[in-house]
């Protein structure tokens, strides 16, 4: 479900809206104090497994390991019956084709972090290349990031052409813009990044790559859905956001929730709007899920850890 | 184009109520007079009601002459006797005493709030009582160093305080009020807001376990004639109050000619000003937070938005979105923004204010919110195409109403905003240093906030310009209105 494209109308980028921060902050702390308990925690609990892109992320991956990750995808913790299943799973490049083969028929998606990943400090060329490779070996999602180094110099231009040059590659491969908002050390330019990224044709926005902190801290992931709420405005088009890195714990997920639900809608509390990227979050998750099924926690060996 | 957003219903939060089966409140509060609980001389009582439900939640002493004359009377033998004499450390000893216990008691006191005012226990639990607990705090600090506070000048009391506070924040407004005139050494008699008297009558309970002398402060309970025995009564030397334009001018009127001192804290129609660079995101959270605060029950809620030509429609559409997630309902659950309006009375002007305002032609929107079947709701309110002479845009209506005018230039919002009998507060929201200086300086009202709106600190004074009154409660500022120099 690809929708959006590279826009023809694009602002002036120096003019993207003011973000202060106090407010922001003010906001975010507001979004913790909902009840969320019973029912709606459950509900809310099983959402953010369905929007768990599950990640391993490492230079001492292997096939092994990524067909332990796909299993895991599948099977959360089959002691509790009709548990959803993550979104996605998100591996590096030359691990695709391992994970589409181990996930078949089971309609999670495979992500992979192409162009260059965490760093971006490649050629263009060398992230077409990484980016084609990724989608041909079957890809569904493709998580770029930007050239942080030619954003922050003021050179947004460049920035936009090659989120555009690469949204081109994706072909059918959703594609997910990746800030790095850690390295980009205000709202202010988190907000002008994520702009620039939606009119270039970004389908998900993305706080981080997980190698950098802060991460995804609910004051930058709030600032994003601030923009992903404009441009749908001005362009009628849907954009997904994935915080991602940081978020470990279901009670700092189901916040997020309450931040996209009151800020988007409740059209984006699905997978296909919203994600969680992490490793360790599901696990936390099914904790809290069987604590409310049995009522007492369990020791944390009665989850598996792949 | 399908542009809305559905912030509600399809994952619905828990209901959250506070437990109120903690709460015991007396059958019947009677007045507290020279450190006892005394019943009223006539025998007379009133209900006070949950403005929730309108279920009665208690029954209060009536005070009448007499037992205004009995306060007073008692707070001047304190005054002689005893508060007078003793050391400047003792009486901060005293106050904060006063304000660990209203800690310690900071829940039942926030329910009890919530219960009587109808406000949201987020606000009464997170800002009203550890607030209140704060002004103690703050002003017990002074107590003992008066001398600092007003260098080469000698320091005395005036004598005893008559108070008379509102029903907006009833515990709020008694510690503005009781702390600074303790730590300056005079005694006190108040009198809270007939339909919210209960926290005040908490706190009495609280400064009688802290043993504070008998007298120091009397509370005595009633209705307007109550209060204006208390104004008259001839062995007064401090009148504060905290209330409406139209009684601020009667109590002054009845001052007038007599020793007594005077400050008054009235009402107000701020003005909260967007320009075109503000972060609009966090100026519309701003503008909520300035106008729908409290049910709008603030004397210095930012009821008057005027927003930038260049950027009306975009932060008019922003708060139609924001009004939809807004929770309206009871007050003690916890998911709650906006809770009940304070009473019946309160309840009809409001409604008599969104008549007018179409009467005279303005645009009403109302935020989608669902209302509770009994109780006193008001959806938070907007009106559009309002004017200067517009009457919703001059008149202080004390609810969730707000009005919204758009401006060209800067010279224009100044006038526009200048423009007004009263003079309480003013918010700017605005990226540019320089423009917050300047409207500083140029806007005609006691607190201007940059990028913020209605908040509150011990230490910062509050007041007003031109008929939102004068005298300066909180900070430094604040003892002067206690305090006879020489």
């Amino acid at each position: 479900m690809i929708i959006n494209t590279t826009q023809t109308q694009i602002p002036d980028f120096r003019q993207t809206p003011n973000v202060d921060k106090v407010g922001v902050e003010e906001r975010c702390a507001r979004f913790q104090t909902r009840s969320l308990k019973g029912d709606t925690k459950i509900d809310g609990l099983k959402r953010v497994l369905s929007m768990i892109d599950l990640t391993t992320l490492e230079g001492k991956d292997t096939p092994g390991k990524v067909r332990q990750l796909c299993y895991k995808a599948q099977h959360l913790h089959d002691a509790y019956p009709d548990l959803p299943t993550v979104a996605a799973i998100c591996v590096y490049p030359t691990m695709v084709a391992e994970a589409k083969k181990a996930l078949g028929s089971s309609g999670i998606r495979v992500a992979s972090v192409a162009t260059g990943f965490s760093s971006g400090q490649a050629p263009l060329d060398v992230k077409l290349m990484d980016t084609r490779f990724t989608v041909e070996n079957g890809a569904d999602e493709i998580d770029m990031v930007i050239s942080r180094g030619r954003f922050l110099s003021g050179d947004y231009q460049f920035v936009f052409d090659e989120i555009a040059a690469i949204k081109a590659a994706c072909g059918t491969a959703r594609l997910k813009v990746i800030l790095e908002t850690g390295e980009l050390g205000s709202l202010d330019q988190v907000r002008r990044a994520s702009d620039i990224a939606m009119y270039a044709g970004a389908d998900f926005i993305k706080t981080s790559t997980g190698k950098i902190q802060p991460a995804a801290t609910m004051q930058v992931t709030y600032t994003m859905l601030c923009a992903i709420k404009d441009f749908y405005r001005k362009t009628g088009i849907r954009v997904g956001m994935k915080p991602a890195g940081g978020i470990s714990s279901a009670k700092l997920a189901l916040h997020n929730l309450v931040m996209v639900k009151e800020t988007l809608g409740v059209e984006w509390l699905t997978n296909d709007w919203f994600r969680f990227g992490a490793s360790s979050l599901a696990n936390d998750v099914l904790m809290q899920l069987v604590k409310q099924q049995s009522g007492n926690y369990q020791s944390a060996d009665y989850f598996s850890i792949d | 184009m399908a542009t809305d957003f559905d912030v509600n219903g399809g994952w619905n939060y828990a209901p959250s109520p506070e437990s109120t089966k903690h709460i015991q409140l007396k059958p019947r509060y009677e007045l507290f007079i020279g450190g006892a609980f005394v019943p009223p001389t006539a025998n007379r009582y009133f209900d006070t009601i949950n403005p929730a439900d309108e279920s009665v939640l208690t029954q209060i002493a009536y005070a009448d002459e007499t037992d205004v004359d009995l306060a007073v009377a008692a707070a001047r033998k304190a005054y002689t006797t005893v508060w007078s004499g003793i050391s400047p450390k003792e009486r901060a000893k005293y106050i904060y005493r006063i304000a660990r216990i209203m800690q310690e008691k900071a829940r039942e006191l926030a329910i009890v709030e919530s219960l009587d005012t109808g406000k949201p226990i987020r606000e009464s639990r997170d800002i009203d009582i550890p607030l209140a607990c704060n002004y103690f705090f703050y002003y017990a600090g002074w107590a003992d160093k008066l001398a600092y506070a007003f260098p080469n000048r000698t320091v005395a009391p005036l004598g005893v305080a008559g108070q008379i506070i509102p029903w907006n924040f009833p515990l709020l407004m008694a510690a503005w009020k009781i702390a600074p005139a303790l730590a300056t050494g005079n005694t006190v008699v108040l009198k809270p807001a007939e339909t919210t008297p209960l926290t005040a009558m908490l706190l009495a309970e609280i400064i009688q376990e802290a043993q504070l002398p008998a007298g120091v402060v009397n509370i005595i309970t009633g209705h307007g004639d109550t209060g204006a025995a208390l104004v008259n009564h001839p062995d007064i030397n401090k009148i504060a109050f905290t209330g409406s334009t139209a009684v601020g001018k009667l109590i002054q009127q009845a001052v007038a000619g007599t020793s007594k001192k005077l400050t008054l804290e009235l009402g107000g129609k701020s003005a909260n000003i967007v320009f075109e660079d503000a972060a609009i995101d966090q100026a519309v959270e701003g503008i909520i937070n300035g106008i729908f605060f409290n049910q709008g029950h603030v004397c210095c809620a930012g009821s008057r938005l005027f927003v930038q030509e260049s950027v009306a429609d975009e932060v008019i559409q922003k708060m139609k979105d924001r009004l939809a997630s807004l929770y309206v309902g009871n007050p003690l659950d916890k998911n709650t923004d906006i809770g009940a309006i304070n009473s019946k009375a309160q309840y009809e002007t409001i409604q008599q204010y969104i008549a007018l305002g179409k009467q005279e032609g303005a645009t009403i929107y109302e935020g989608p919110c669902d209302l509770p079947a009994s109780g006193y709701f008001i959806r938070p309110t907007l009106f559009t195409d309002v004017a200067q002479s517009s009457v919703i845009a001059q008149e202080e209506i004390f609810g969730p109403v707000l009005t919204i005018q758009t401006f060209r230039t800067i010279d224009e919002v100044i006038q526009k905003a200048n423009n007004s009998p009263y003079g309480l507060a003013a918010g700017v929201w605005t990226e540019k240093g320089s423009r917050i200086f300047n409207l500083s300086t140029q806007l005609k009202a006691g607190v201007i906030w940059a990028n913020t709106y209605n908040k509150f600190d011990p230490t910062s004074p509050f007041g007003g310009f031109k008929e939102s009154g004068f005298g300066r409660e909180g900070g430094l500022h604040g003892l002067r209105g206690y305090v006879e120099l020489s």
